[in-house]
């Protein structure tokens, strides 16, 4: 249970755009690859699992945080899976209702959200505690970040894999289609090119402040 | 995970009672159960709806003279009127403006490479023909099975596909069979896609037990079949 004399820190801008891009659950924390790799083949599915994704992760992290104080430690975990399931139930009804198409494409992947690393791993580090607000705030940014980083995928592989961006054709007809993109392998061929083209431009950056910080210290004891 | 008691033994933390921790996960999933049922009671008719729109739009696809339909079940050795909210094997009878059966739309299913393929499928009783098909469901690999419904040599098998019953009425004078893509010499047998050998297999097989099963059983109910619809038409006194 939380401890009530813990001092909540504030909610800042921090809490929301953490999970979106510094703390991204794909491109840094490497939670939930599963669906990441499996349903990425198109920037619809990408969508569909992403926002899929919010609904679970702000719902139950929203009931985690409110009821954090009322569940014994003993039972946290079987609660907390009990909380996603019941969310993952609901978001399957939900786009069964939407569309039939839609549920047929993403097949199992919406069922298996219910094991997701990423939605028990906030639950259990983040929601259980702190505030209700706090919670709401970071799960939002972390499933957006989430979101993005599976249409950064899906972009990618579908532009390469079928020449098409959210179905409209981009490319002209004489283009032949990376079929290897849509394919499982270029799951991983996408998300590695993604996280070395990520780690490069973070580690130049971290470099040039470096870099930066040697050249003022030694203007300094120039002076 | 526990508390562990190592970093000081003298302060154990208080165990919950039991009574509190069932308590707590009966009150969780009593709120779970409930939100279940709310959003299943809620949606529960919209996807009867979306279920039935889908069945609908594969079924003048895949019959597209047809301008009514009728659906029958198929049991043992019977077939018979229902409505659409009946439960069990049904199949679909195609009428055209006059009423006269244009053909039958059934329901095929199979094992392709990573789950089974539900297919649509039309039958012309009248030619013995199978004259088209949609995918109801299918999560074949992308590029490679999904061919199936965009491959234009693939899907020209199906402009007239034999699948004709034989004099006894006990199955189909000739087995569908999907052969080596470049190998077809009959008009009972599919060319296969080269490169997405399964998934077409999968289509042959799939065509092959539907129409050995159900293709006797429409010949030998082809009059009620015919007569269906002009019959319920006159039942319900509307004009001709």
């Amino acid at each position: 249970m939380a401890n009530p004399t813990k001092k909540e820190t504030p909610i800042t801008m921090d809490v929301f755009t953490a999970g979106l891009w510094k703390e991204n659950p794909v491109f840094v924390m490497m939670l939930g690859l599963c669906p990441v790799l499996a349903v990425t083949n198109s920037v619809e599915n990408s969508l569909a699992m992403g926002l899929a994704s919010i609904f679970v992760l702000v719902c139950s992290n929203a009931l985690v945080s409110a009821l954090r104080n009322f569940i014994p430690k003993q039972v946290r975990i079987t609660t907390y899976i009990i909380i996603i399931a019941t969310f993952v139930t609901l978001v399957d009804y939900i786009i069964q209702a939407i569309s039939l198409d839609l549920y047929n494409k993403l097949g199992a992947f919406i069922q298996l959200i219910v094991v997701n690393c990423l939605i028990l791993g906030r639950a259990e580090a983040y929601a259980s505690k702190n505030s209700f607000g706090k919670s709401v705030i970071s799960s939002l940014g972390m499933g957006l970040g989430f979101t993005l980083a599976l249409v950064m995928l899906g972009g990618v592989r579908e532009l390469l894999g079928a020449g098409q961006f959210l179905g409209y054709q981009v490319f002209s007809t004489n283009f032949q289609p990376w079929v290897v993109m849509i394919l499982p392998p270029g799951g991983f061929i996408v998300l590695g090119s993604w996280l070395l083209l990520i780690n490069y431009i973070e580690q130049r950056k971290t470099g040039k402040l470096i870099a930066e910080d040697l050249a003022s210290h030694c203007s300094v004891n120039q002076h | 995970m526990t508390d562990s008691p190592k970093n000081n033994p003298k302060e154990l933390p208080a165990l919950p009672s039991s009574f509190s921790l069932v308590s707590t996960l009966g009150v969780v999933a009593m709120i779970s159960g409930l939100l279940v049922v709310l959003v299943y009671e809620y949606t529960k008719p919209i996807i009867a709806e979306n279920q039935r729109l889908a069945t609908e739009r594969a079924i003048f696809k895949v019959l597209p003279q047809a301008s009514s339909r009728l659906t029958f079940k198929v049991s043992q050795e019977s077939i018979k009127l229902v409505d659409d909210k009946t439960k069990g094997e049904l199949i679909y009878a195609g009428y055209d403006r006059h009423d006269e059966l244009v053909g039958v739309a059934l329901n095929a299913a199979g094992q392709g490479y990573q789950d089974i393929v539900k297919l649509l499928y039309g039958y012309v009783p009248a030619t013995g023909c199978i004259t088209g098909y949609d995918v109801l469901k299918s999560t074949e690999t992308p590029g490679f099975g999904t061919k199936i419904t965009t491959d234009a040599a693939f899907l020209a098998n199906f402009d007239c596909l034999e699948a004709t019953v034989d004099q006894e009425q006990n199955g189909l004078i000739n087995v569908i069979k999907t052969v080596r893509h470049g190998t077809k010499k009959n008009p009972w047998e599919i060319d296969a896609i080269s490169g997405s050998t399964i998934t077409s297999n999968a289509v042959g097989r799939m065509f092959n037990q539907s129409g050995q099963k159900l293709h006797p059983l429409i010949a030998g109910h082809l009059s009620l079949l015919q007569s269906a619809k002009s019959l319920k038409r006159d039942s319900h006194g509307q004009p001709n």
